[in-house]
């Protein structure tokens, strides 16, 4: 550096950059400045010490305090656990109208119960408990199997048509037009009448025709005039709620063959605690009974 | 570091001279720059008392604001001014706000941004010289340290004397009651954070939470740090507001100046040997105004990024401008255009004038704008606000009797320290009802809802209609809300919000 400029003013050197004619300045800087970055190297060594900092080809090295993010993770995750514990604790004591009488208990289960449902059962029912063809809506006011609190807890626990528990509520529906009980068109007439009890449009005659078949067939389940029975799982066909289509096409060919929706069993999968809150998020969702 | 500090008197003049040289000058530029010490020499005059007063008003402030109580009533604090961060909530004096009217501290910054524009364009770094924190702080610590090791003669003799007992007494008082002040700045400040009496209280006991310790601890060290060792460095190197200042003065901004024309040449030794005859300026070069710079730095050598504008050098001028019988303002707030004018012969005094600009008004209108529009928003803001979230899986669910339902979630904000009771009530959407989801009660066009002083409630509310009522995918209404208090109510006083919502259903 034998040929420092020298700027004239200022009588500080320069960097020997010029733009415009204007030079910049090498000011000096502050000692107490190049200390402090001595200091934050120094700190950083301790730090490579202390924490975790050197990535090796499996493994890192983790440092004299064995810090690690997933142990603080989990550490939070105890206590937060030991905090739920207390609400668990109440929930698994209390009955389900217990739960549902106490604001607190109603919030945490509600809560509760959303989270295990988006975990266990949005495959089928999907994310709003909307439902799908052959997938109950969980939101209405329709309930195939029941929508007490206790029904719905029933039905989570033991699920349905679901053989393996022993428990689960079960039924069939028999195949009409397969087993050759009905023949094709006594099938269209009684599709018909059902569509005429719903009150959608339908062909007049073949109505009248069907009524005395319904009566005979569909009746002892479904009810005299389609209200369904939940006992037996029989859905309403008065309604305007169609779980397998409303098309005269449609109901004949669940007379035909039935189609029968199956839901598992959760006793084994979750402890009853969970299938609780479950029943409290489902039956809060506006359609509960 | 140069030698920069003997101290001689000269025999046949009434003024001291001091033998000190500006901390900034050329000759002591290094690759890196070490720290020279500054021993600012104690001052009289009137800007000195100026700056006494709003030392002892700032301080005052700072320290005491967080005791003042205010009366809310029984469900908000009573602390007039509090920063509650747990719960949310800004409270000064009658005013209370909400995180999401942090816009009304948005138009505070702006005129906070824009004050220190009309300041800066009009009386220069009046900010730097006289309230900032950093100059107030190191101005109490400096009234210590005179006070403790004496003025700077004094204090340049102990830094330069051998460890003796004496030496090390002085150096202990010293810095024990800088570390007292420090832990007063920042146990202050944490006051602002919580109700003042009860955590003072804690703080003693040792009951207050971690983080008060740890914020005074912090606040501690650097005032500590800040006001007792780097000083100037502050100024100088770490702070961006001389930069931003040094782009917005202009000609006919006010800066510390020193009348160049009416000083030069100096006359040290001319007033010793006035039979010389040689011309002579006002200037006796005797050093005051550097001696009792706290920056250090030489106002004769002009205007410089360094000077904070603290005045002082014009008091210890015009003190000795007075004794020399020499008319005062020979270092005396005024312009550059103003100098540059005198030094061609024609000198203006100045007048308000001379700092008021076009520019000034256009800042002046920004800020009052900003004020009344702050004003105006504060006096007209509702105190009860609604939110609604409608349901977007499913969007709509069909009933068995064919009705058609929307779910909305309703977040109703009682803004006002008092319980209240809301009536949230369905406009347009025909024959519509609507229910709390879960509890029980029978669907109707009004759901009254009572919300905790302060507090916001959500509620998801279940909407239905009978497809007979409606037409196309969507249709739109609104949900009002209002105070349904029955005073309130017979007065004709009630606040009403509403908010624009869709109904969605199948489509056809």
């Amino acid at each position: 550096m034998a040929d420092k400029e020298i700027d004239e003013f200022s009588g500080t050197e320069t960097t020997g950059h010029e733009w415009d004619g204007i030079k910049e300045l090498n000011t000096p800087m502050p000692r107490w400045w190049i200390n402090t970055f001595y200091i934050t190297v120094i700190w950083a060594i301790g730090y490579m010490i202390l924490y975790p900092a050197w990535p090796l080809i499996s493994d890192y090295t983790h440092g004299y305090l064995g810090y690690s993010s997933r142990a603080e993770l989990s550490a939070e995750m105890v206590v937060a656990r030991s905090e739920q514990q207390v609400f668990l604790d109440q929930i698994n004591a209390a009955s389900l109208e217990e739960i549902t009488a106490s604001p607190e208990l109603q919030q945490f289960a509600t809560a509760g119960g959303r989270s295990a449902f988006l975990v266990n059962c949005t495959p089928c029912h999907g994310l709003g408990a909307q439902g799908a063809p052959g997938y109950p809506n969980l939101n209405d006011d329709d309930w195939i199997w029941g929508g007490t609190l206790e029904d719905i807890y029933l039905t989570i626990k033991h699920g349905i048509r679901f053989t393996e528990d022993w428990d689960t509520r079960d039924s069939g529906m028999p195949a009409f037009g397969r087993d050759e009980i009905l023949d094709r068109a006594e099938i269209t007439d009684i599709a018909a009448h059902v569509r005429s009890i719903a009150g959608l449009e339908h062909d007049a005659s073949a109505a009248a025709r069907g009524a005395l078949g319904f009566a005979d067939n569909c009746a002892a389940c479904h009810g005299d005039n389609g209200e369904g029975l939940q006992e037996l799982g029989a859905p309403a066909l008065g309604d305007a709620i169609w779980f397998y289509g409303k098309s005269a096409e449609e109901i004949a060919a669940q007379i035909t063959n039935p189609k029968h929706g199956v839901m598992p069993a959760w006793a084994e999968r979750l402890d009853d605690t969970i299938i609780k809150q479950l029943a409290v998020y489902v039956h809060s969702l506006g359609g509960g009974e | 570091m140069t030698e920069m500090s003997s101290f001689i008197k000269e025999s046949n003049s009434d003024v001291d001279r001091v033998e000190v040289e500006a901390v900034n000058a050329k000759e002591h530029r290094d690759l890196y720059q070490s720290r020279i010490k500054i021993f600012p020499k104690r001052v009289v005059g009137a800007f000195r008392r100026l700056k006494w007063w709003i030392m002892l008003v700032l301080l005052g402030i700072y320290y005491l604001a967080p005791w003042i109580r205010w009366d809310r009533g029984l469900h908000a604090p009573d602390q007039a001014i509090l920063v509650d961060i747990a719960n949310r909530r800004f409270y000064f004096f009658f005013i209370e706000i909400w995180p999401q009217e942090f816009v009304y501290l948005t138009g505070l910054l702006v005129m906070a941004g824009v004050g220190l524009f009309v300041v800066t364009s009009t009386i220069g770094r009046a900010w730097c010289g006289y309230a900032c924190p950093q100059t107030v702080w190191v101005d109490l610590f400096l009234v210590v340290e005179r006070w403790v090791e004496g003025d700077r003669n004094a204090r340049i003799r102990l830094d330069k004397a051998k460890w003796t007992f004496d030496k090390i007494r002085k150096r202990v008082v010293k810095h024990a009651i800088w570390i007292m002040i420090a832990v007063a700045t920042g146990g202050a400040w944490i006051f602002y954070f919580a109700d003042a009496p009860s955590l003072a209280f804690g703080f003693i006991t040792g009951n207050a939470p971690a983080v008060a310790y740890t914020t005074v601890g912090i606040l501690t060290a650097t005032t500590y740090i800040f006001a007792g060792f780097m000083r100037e460095q502050i100024c100088t190197y770490m702070c961006p507001w001389p930069r931003i200042q040094g782009a917005m003065v202009d000609e006919h901004s006010l800066i510390v100046t020193y009348q160049k024309w009416r000083g030069e040449p100096r006359s040290a030794h001319l007033k010793a040997k006035p039979e010389a005859k040689a011309p002579a300026g006002d200037c006796i070069d005797c050093n005051q105004c550097v001696a009792v710079c706290p920056m250090g730095i030489d106002i004769r050598d002009g205007g410089q990024l360094e000077c904070i504008t603290c005045a002082l050098c014009i008091d210890a001028c015009d003190g000795v401008m007075e004794k020399i019988g020499r008319p005062k303002g020979l270092i005396a707030y005024s312009t550059t255009g103003v100098q540059e004018q005198a030094e061609a012969g024609d000198y203006v005094a100045m007048t308000w004038r001379t700092i008021l600009h076009f520019r000034t008004f256009i800042y002046v209108a920004i800020m009052l704008g900003a004020a009344f529009a702050m004003l105006y928003g504060l006096v007209s803001r509702d105190r009860l606000d609604v939110n609604v979230l409608h349901d977007r899986n499913p969007l709509y669910v069909q009933l068995s009797d064919g009705t058609v339902r929307n779910g909305y979630t309703i977040k109703i904000l009682n803004m006002l320290p008092e319980p209240r009771i809301f009536r949230l009530s369905l406009n347009g959407l025909p024959s519509a009802t609507m229910f709390v989801a879960s509890d029980g009660n029978q669907p109707s066009r009004h759901i009254d809802v009572a919300v905790a002083p302060d507090q916001l409630r959500a509620l998801r509310v279940l909407v239905q209609v009978s497809p007979v009522y409606l037409t196309g995918e969507s249709t739109d209404f609104r949900f009002f809300v209002r105070e349904w208090n029955m005073d309130v109510v017979q007065n004709q006083d009630q606040e009403i919000v509403s908010y624009d919502a869709q109904f969605h259903t199948a489509p056809e």
